[in-house]
């Protein structure tokens, strides 16, 4: 049994005005098995609370814990979350010029087993990713995300997703960019990833549209840094019909 | 990856730039009278510590020479000439003091011959070494290679030396060759090199300048053309240490029409007082219509303490071109791309290695010379290995 604990999760980051809270309050639980999904506008905290989880220098955490089984993820550095089980698909997904994929992934796997993998079977398995991805096996020679499309990006996260096998995975806006037939391949990839025992997953998608394909088993509307709501997947297609608007737009007044 | 970062494509941009007095061209003379010992406030000189070239501007006589070992494909030769046979040959006359210093001080030249229409595929490979920065050694060096004639060259620097030279290419038409310096010292050396390309009618040139090892480095690339339609590409890689002064001055002198040139330095630095200079001149005269030019200096900042110097400047005298642009970045490690690297559980040292890696990686396979390649990319692992990938780094 896994278990991802956000607990009261509070983060600023530094702005030329000084610090600004973006999160004031983030608790969720998720548990091995289940998919989350996180929904909420532009601007809500969404990618905060991944980054933030991930260990991104930019944020600063000024109050809550995250536990994975227990274990402080904040007090372990960007690269001990990954070995810990952590892993974060990014909206923009970093370039990384002259590093081949394939350099890249065997580093990466290497790092997180703790031995290099199989040479014979690691070809295969690398290919194998790829071709799940629809993205050609040339991929893996060419440089991390350089040059790649947007949607080319987002099925390269899912296929080291794929590849590098985490506890928990954390997929922020993998479905913008996509257009429905990528939206299909990545959304089996990470349906195929969910289907593995023992795995976690938390889905923040600012549309319903992935919705459809990835069935999420909880649902929460997180606006001004914080959950507004959360439900079961009935609350997506509310989402659907009504947009944020009940969220944003209700003043604080009269209630 | 950019920190400070200025990249002009647009011709009429580098139009703009002011036409002060050109100090790009400074007369061609062997005559010392015209290169007076520098104060070291001369723009060319202005990055340059003259006090670490240990006297080598005074131009002391010495009989002391590098060890010698060169392979030499067959129909290649190697031998020793007269200063007056280097002139009749067509010698690139020096424009600075150092290069006038070599031709005044050594004993005759050596030219490397590659015949006419001769096809080398082995490359040729010349090992020049010093046993003591105590010997002053003045070095002159040809390299004729024929018409249509197809070559690649590589020059390694070792051990250590005050060594002054002056070396001319002299291409053919139509000739293809790739020629590499790898300046690979002890840390005393003290290196002063004028490399100068004559470029023949539809030749091209690779020229590679790599800098690892000495404590002052200062060479020069200068490319010229014999006629229309040559093209040069001028590739550097540098990784300068503790105290290291490593100094490379490019000259483009778009003196023909239909020319090109391409030039792309990149360098790294690393620990107190490491300093790299590049000097990027182009030149493009009025005759020189149609020509392209690009240059590009990349640095990548390692550690605090670092100066990395990068100038590009180009003058235009012609507005019939097809193309000229630069660019110019010093930056330190990009934190987005190391966390993304260690958000998939890279050690953070590591994730270094990989962007340092791959930093130099596309210009290393640029070079194009599988002899060198392998031990290329060994000297950057075994430079990360001084700091960045250190224990208590
Ligand atoms: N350096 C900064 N200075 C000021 N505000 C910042 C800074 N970094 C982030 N923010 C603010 O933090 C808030 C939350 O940003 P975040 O990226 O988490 O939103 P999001 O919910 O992921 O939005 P989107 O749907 O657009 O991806 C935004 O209002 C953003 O402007
Ligand atoms: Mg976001």
């Amino acid at each position: 049994m896994s278990t991802l604990e956000i607990k009261d999760l509070q983060v600023q980051v530094q702005t030329e005005d000084g610090p600004k809270e973006i999160l004031k309050g983030v608790t969720l639980t998720i548990k091995d098995g289940e998919t989350h999904a996180i929904m909420g506008p532009n601007g809500s905290g969404k990618s905060t609370t991944a980054y933030s989880i991930a260990g991104h220098p930019k944020y600063t955490v000024t109050g809550g814990e995250v536990l994975l089984d227990g274990e402080n993820v904040l007090e372990m550095s960007v690269d001990e979350r990954a070995r810990a089980g952590l892993f974060l698909a990014m909206q923009y997904p970093v370039e990384v010029p002259g590093v081949s994929m394939s350099n890249f992934l065997r580093t990466a796997k290497t790092a997180l087993d703790g031995e290099a993998p199989k040479l014979r079977t690691w070809v295969k398995d690398v290919n194998g990713a790829l071709d799940r991805m629809k993205l050609d096996t040339a991929f893996s020679s060419r440089s991390v995300n350089e040059g790649f499309s947007g949607g080319e990006k987002k099925r390269a996260e899912i296929a080291q997703l794929d590849l590098l096998d985490p506890k928990f995975a954390i997929l922020d806006e993998i479905d913008s960019g996509l257009d429905i037939d990528a939206l299909k391949v990545v959304s089996d990839g990470i349906n195929a990833y969910a289907a593995r025992e023992g795995k976690g997953l938390l889905l923040i998608t600012h549309y319903t549209r992935i919705l459809r394909y990835v069935k999420p088993d909880v649902v929460h509307v997180f606006v001004d840094g914080r959950i507004a709501e959360s439900g079961g997947p009935e609350l997506a297609d509310e989402l659907e019909a009504n947009g944020y608007e009940k969220y944003v737009s209700t003043p604080a007044a009269g209630v | 990856m950019t920190v400070t970062e200025t990249a002009e494509s647009a011709v009429s941009s580098a139009l703009e730039q002011s036409r002060v007095e050109s100090h790009l061209n400074p007369p061609a003379s062997y005559d010392l009278a015209d290169h007076p010992v520098p104060t070291g406030r001369e723009e060319v000189w202005r990055f340059t510590p003259l006090k670490r070239l240990r006297g080598i501007l005074d131009g002391a006589a010495s009989t002391a020479d590098l060890v010698r070992e060169a392979t030499l494909p067959e129909g290649v030769t190697l031998s020793a000439i007269s200063a007056a046979e280097a002139l009749a040959l067509g010698e690139l006359a020096p424009n600075e003091r150092p290069a006038a210093l070599a031709a005044a001080n050594a004993d005759g030249a050596l030219l490397l011959d590659v015949p006419a229409e001769a096809v080398v595929t082995e490359p040729v490979v010349i090992r020049l070494s010093g046993s003591s920065v105590d010997d002053l050694v003045w070095g002159r060096l040809l390299y004729r290679i024929g018409a249509h004639a197809e070559v690649t060259i590589v020059l390694v620097h070792s051990g250590s030396a005050r060594y002054c030279a002056i070396s001319s290419f002299l291409v053919g038409d139509g000739a293809k060759v790739n020629v590499l310096s790898l300046q690979d010292w002890d840390d005393d050396a003290v290196h002063l090199g004028r490399d100068a390309i004559r470029v023949g009618r539809d030749a091209s040139v690779k020229h590679t300048s790599v800098s690892f090892g000495g404590d002052l480095v200062r060479m020069h690339a200068n490319v010229e053309y014999a006629g229309p339609g040559g093209e040069a590409e001028l590739l550097g890689l540098y990784f300068a240490d503790e105290g290291q002064h490593l100094e490379h001055r490019l000259f483009a002198d778009h003196n023909a029409p239909k020319t090109k040139s391409h030039v792309v330095y990149k360098g790294a630095l690393q620990g107190k007082g490491a300093h790299t200079v590049w000097i990027g001149n182009v030149l493009i005269r009025k005759v020189a219509e149609g020509i392209e030019t690009y240059e590009e200096n990349r640095n990548l900042v390692l550690t605090d303490g670092c100066q990395a110097d990068s100038v590009p400047n180009l003058e235009i005298e012609t507005g019939e071109i097809e193309g000229a642009g630069h660019a110019s970045a010093t930056a330190r490690f990009d934190d987005e791309q190391l966390f993304y690297l260690r958000s998939r559980g890279v050690s953070e040292k590591e994730a270094q290695r990989l962007v340092v890696h791959g930093f130099f990686n596309d210009l290393i396979r640029k070079v194009d010379i599988a002899l060198v390649e392998d031990q290329l990319l060994a000297t950057v692992e075994a430079e990360l290995a001084k700091n960045v990938l250190k224990d208590d780094a």
